[in-house]
């Protein structure tokens, strides 16, 4: 495996001219990638501007700090007020803007925020200051969820009274399905998330074929990856023989990684959940059990959040959704930038405001 | 003398003060101006006087390849190789958290011994105070610098012309992802280390050869992307960079796609870009590879006079995107 080179250019360029052969035969194609790195990785390396005119890539709602809902964000702005308090986040969170401020501003205000890059590290932070309270803000999709489990499971074991998660997980096929039914965009096939499939499996995509007839490759992050599942998913498109392609064999497996899974089950169960620019989703978010609700931020801290407020004018939920591109907002860039964002979409380094603020610019 | 600490004490200007500066600054930086312990080193020099400053807030201060105190002495002396400059007297300014270990400040001291000794550079005046806990984060260093340039050189940003050529002088984003795996809560200890290091060596040799060189520029914080930019807009011409020729480790690539950074954005401590003109550029490359510090160097890119101003890059696909500043700032106190 290891000798293998996934961003070679000889194999780039050689996909690259298959796709556009069978793209001679196709009408206009619209394909959501609908992950957030994979947005990234195709604005880093240039694939949109190659791909022959017909084949337009959208983006689509897989950046788990984009979708959150602005109540939560308000509410754990409220949690890091309270004293006593240690926040423990991802970094993309530090930025996106509640309804009045953001982390950022709190920290600046004098609040403990700190950036970890894994629960387990907000386990560490507990066991260094017992006397405080340490709030994990758990968001992701299935990728990150079983780490928090993990986390949540040995905390149990350690018999800590400190640690808490506020949970805002959230699952992907919901999300998917909801864009399809809302039938805004015309889609002709989806690229699949490769790390989100690594956990759930590539079987966890079979509703898009049998339910909706569209064809989804799962696909890697580097160029070959994209492009390999740009042409699995061309071919299905002309043979109209829509199926689950997994090109990501490498990691994913048809039933996923069963151990994770259960991991995140044994804490974790199914709930509603709130998305942005999506709204309230059935059985789309994860929530902490019962069994383990001395660890749910949510249970412990109950907090009051002023009306939620929104810029009238940000369209990260129309963004989300693939209705409009990044540079049909109006806040585009001047007003919404990674310096000063109005929107989730511009501060993750998986939102696709993002993306096109750092790469997508024309000459 | 292990677990010793510093106390505020130590910061009081009084005998534990002068205590302090005797066992450990002058102990193991010595020299005949330094030893004079006035309240200013005093010194002669002739020519084009270049000089900087530059403050290192580096956490954690210990990381793979150096410490904030090889970084110091290096940081200062590579902002005067960027003019063409050949560093000689720098001051040491250090803030000191109460509690930081003798132990620790000691390393520190020695660490910059070593480098001042590598450079070539001398510490010639400093200052030390103390802070309460809380109050600064274990040691903060300011170091300035003083270089002559010498004649006839005359290195800038803005003199970069069209049809000219970039070189760098190895692979990038090392500093940074090793003070990344260096914080406590990632734990990839892939064999990345942080490339601080001097380059005025390298840099007189490069002028000795080419006196002619254009630009120089060290991509720290913001890293080759933004520096490149920073060209770009003070020379009023574009930029063209290839993608497959900028060296950038595996072990760097692959802990950037984990963390889902940009090595183009990250910062390097021990590189420098240079513009120079295409004739000269293979001269300039043997010259740069014949020393420690520009092994690997080679071209990158080019000076165009389509778009000026902005920095295209054509990726490993042949497509061109631009290629903007660092905005926000995806790693704090890198250096």
């Amino acid at each position: 495996m290891k000798n293998l080179k996934y961003n070679d250019t000889q194999l780039s360029k050689e996909l690259l001219s298959e796709i556009k052969e069978i793209s001679l035969s196709l009408g206009d194609v619209t394909i959501m990638e609908f992950c957030g790195t994979h947005t990234h990785s195709i604005f880093r390396y240039g694939i949109r501007d190659i791909l022959p005119k017909n084949i337009t890539m959208l983006s689509g709602p897989g950046c788990p700090v984009c979708v959150t809902d602005n109540r939560d964000i308000d509410y754990f702005l409220a949690l890091a007020e309270m004293p006593n308090t240690i926040i423990a986040t991802f970094g993309d969170m530090i930025k996106v803007p509640g309804s009045s401020k953001s982390l950022q501003d709190i920290k600046a205000e004098g609040k403990d925020i700190r950036i970890v890059y894994s629960c387990m590290s907000a386990l560490e932070i507990a066991e260094q200051n017992p006397k405080k309270n340490v709030i994990f803000l758990g968001v992701g999709f299935e990728t990150t969820a079983p780490t928090v489990a993990g986390a949540i499971i040995e905390a149990k074991k350690r018999g800590m009274d400190n640690f808490f998660v506020y949970s805002m997980h959230k699952l992907t096929p919901p999300a998917m399905k909801s864009i399809l039914e809302l039938g805004e965009v015309k889609l002709n096939g989806i690229l699949g998330p490769g790390h989100v499939s690594t956990v759930i499996g590539s079987d966890a995509w079979i509703f898009l074929p049998e339910g909706y007839k569209i064809p989804i490759a799962i696909a890697g992050f580097e160029i070959i990856d994209i492009l390999l599942g740009i042409k699995a998913l061309l071919r299905m498109i002309k043979d109209n023989t829509p199926a689950v392609v997994n090109t990501y064999i490498r990691t994913v497996k048809p039933k996923g990684n069963k151990l994770a899974q259960d991991v995140m089950y044994e804490v974790f169960e199914v709930t509603d959940s709130y998305w942005r620019g999506l709204g309230r989703l059935p059985e789309s978010g994860l929530k902490i059990r019962d069994k383990y609700e001395d660890f749910d931020a949510k249970k412990k801290f109950l907090v009051n959040t002023s009306e939620i407020s929104e810029n009238r004018f940000c369209k990260c939920g129309e963004v989300i959704r693939g209705v409009i591109s990044p540079l049909e907002c109006p806040l585009f860039k001047d007003v919404c930038n990674p310096s000063n964002p109005i929107g989730p979409c511009m501060v993750s380094s998986e939102g696709t405001c993002n993306a096109y603020y750092l790469y997508g610019a024309r000459l | 003398m292990k677990e010793k600490r510093i106390t505020l004490a130590y910061g009081s200007g009084g005998r534990l003060t002068h205590q302090l500066i005797k066992d450990i600054f002058v102990k193991h930086l010595d020299n005949e101006i330094l030893s004079q312990m006035n309240d200013s080193a005093v010194f002669a020099l002739n020519g084009h006087l270049a000089f900087t400053t530059d403050s290192y807030v580096v956490s954690p201060i210990f990381f793979p390849g150096g410490d904030i105190g090889k970084l110091a002495v290096n940081g200062t002396v590579n902002d005067l190789a960027m003019v063409g400059a050949e560093p000689l007297y720098i001051s040491l300014s250090i803030i000191i958290e109460e509690g930081l270990l003798f132990e620790e400040l000691e390393r520190i001291v020695l660490s910059i011994k070593e480098a001042a000794e590598e450079s070539g550079v001398r510490v010639v005046t400093g200052d030390t105070k103390v802070v309460e806990n809380g109050k600064a984060d274990k040691i903060f260093i300011n170091t300035s610098g003083i270089g002559i340039v010498p004649d006839g050189i005359d290195i800038r940003g803005d003199k970069a012309k069209p049809e000219e050529v970039i070189i760098i002088n190895g692979t990038v984003g090392d500093h940074g992802i090793a003070i990344l795996s260096a914080r406590k809560d990632l734990s990839f200890s892939a064999d990345i280390k942080s490339d601080t290091a001097p380059l005025n060596r390298l840099v007189k040799k490069m002028i000795e050869a080419v006196p002619e060189i254009s630009v120089l520029r060290d991509p720290t914080r913001g890293g080759l992307a933004t520096t490149l930019n920073e060209i770009a807009q003070a020379s009023n011409v574009g930029i063209e960079v290839e993608e497959s020729e900028i060296p950038i480790r595996d072990s760097v690539k692959n802990a950037c796609e984990l963390l889902g950074i940009d090595p183009l954005y990250i910062a390097n401590e021990g590189k420098l870009v240079a513009v120079v003109s295409k004739d000269k550029a293979d001269l300039l490359l043997k010259v740069m590879r014949s020393s420690p510090y520009g092994e690997k160097a080679k071209i990158i890119g080019r000076i165009t006079r389509e778009h000026p101003g902005k920095v295209v890059l054509i990726t490993r696909l042949g497509a061109k995107r631009l290629l903007d500043m660092l905005s926000g700032d995806p790693l704090p106190r890198i250096c």
